[in-house]
């Protein structure tokens, strides 16, 4: 269990390090599926599979996809690649990547001046998720779907396009 | 069957953070930004599942579950707001988008 975790946490590691330097957008998002793949068998390992189920159905399931719809529409081919490579060229990665680390380092400094504390071995299945879902928490489901019920109006919204109106007698059709 | 230390947990999600981090801050293209944002959900939801774990009660996944709502929405915005951008500037820079009223 404990060389299973270690394993999958360098896949992630690895993964999302590749991620962040793709210059090809859709091989980003293949490596970020692997990363969602393998934080989902970290999720299982620490005893939530519902979790793991979840990171995988709606993350690589849902929200890559609509990732790839997006890359698709844009149609970004060589020509951006090219430009990613032009942005990227040079040592612009190192101012961030020195903060990132020193925040990392206070991070693990935090985290590590205390004693080890094992991770209780309990699964807890998708009923008692449910019944503090829907007990305690419920106020949160509510404001959840207040916050998606926004989201969907929100990104109709942007997404549609605006009709020219030059006069209100003459109404013109979609530019 | 030795269990996970929670540490471990914890630090991973910490180095996952800043790679976020980093990406965030590095990359000028749109997409790779919500991508990066979206690492840094999954490691603040990895925190609440470790610290979930450690006391043997669901509530961290309740948590995550919280997380994994307002990340799709945070995408479903997102993404329109790209595709705006480049049917306006023609371009997925963020810096094609830094003057407003423009």
């Amino acid at each position: 269990m404990m060389i299973a975790f270690y394993i999958t946490s360098a896949i992630t590691i690895l993964s999302t390090l590749l991620v962040i330097t793709r210059k090809n957008a859709l091989h980003a998002l293949l490596f970020m599926i692997i990363s969602l793949l393998s934080l989902s068998i970290i999720f299982y390992l620490l005893g939530s599979p519902f979790i793991a189920a979840l990171e995988i159905i709606i993350y690589a399931g849902a929200i890559m996809v609509l990732f790839v719809f997006v890359i698709m529409m844009l149609n970004l081919g060589r020509a951006s690649v090219n430009q990613e490579k032009e942005w990227l060229s040079g040592k612009i990665w190192i101012g961030p990547a020195v903060l990132a680390a020193i925040l990392l380092a206070e991070l693990i400094w935090v985290i590590a001046v205390h004693e080890d504390i094992p991770v209780s071995p309990a699964v807890s299945t998708p009923k008692e998720v449910g019944m503090k879902l829907f007990g305690p928490y419920l106020i949160g489901v509510e404001l959840a779907a207040m916050l998606l019920i926004a989201g969907i109006i929100g990104a109709y919204h942007l997404g549609k396009k605006k009709k020219v109106v030059y006069h209100r007698f003459m109404k013109g059709g979609t530019k | 069957m030795t269990p996970i230390p929670m540490d471990h947990g914890l630090l991973l999600a910490a180095i996952l953070f800043a790679i976020g981090l980093t990406g965030a801050l590095f990359r000028r293209n749109l997409i790779f930004l919500l991508l990066s944002v979206e690492i840094m959900l999954n490691a603040a939801g990895l925190a609440f599942v470790v610290a979930g774990a450690r006391w043997g009660e669901p509530d961290g996944q309740v948590m995550f579950i919280f997380i994994l709502t307002m990340a799709s929405v945070e995408v479903a915005i997102g993404l329109a707001l790209i595709v705006r951008i480049y049917h306006i500037f023609k371009s997925i820079d963020s810096d094609s988008a830094d003057k407003m009223k423009g």
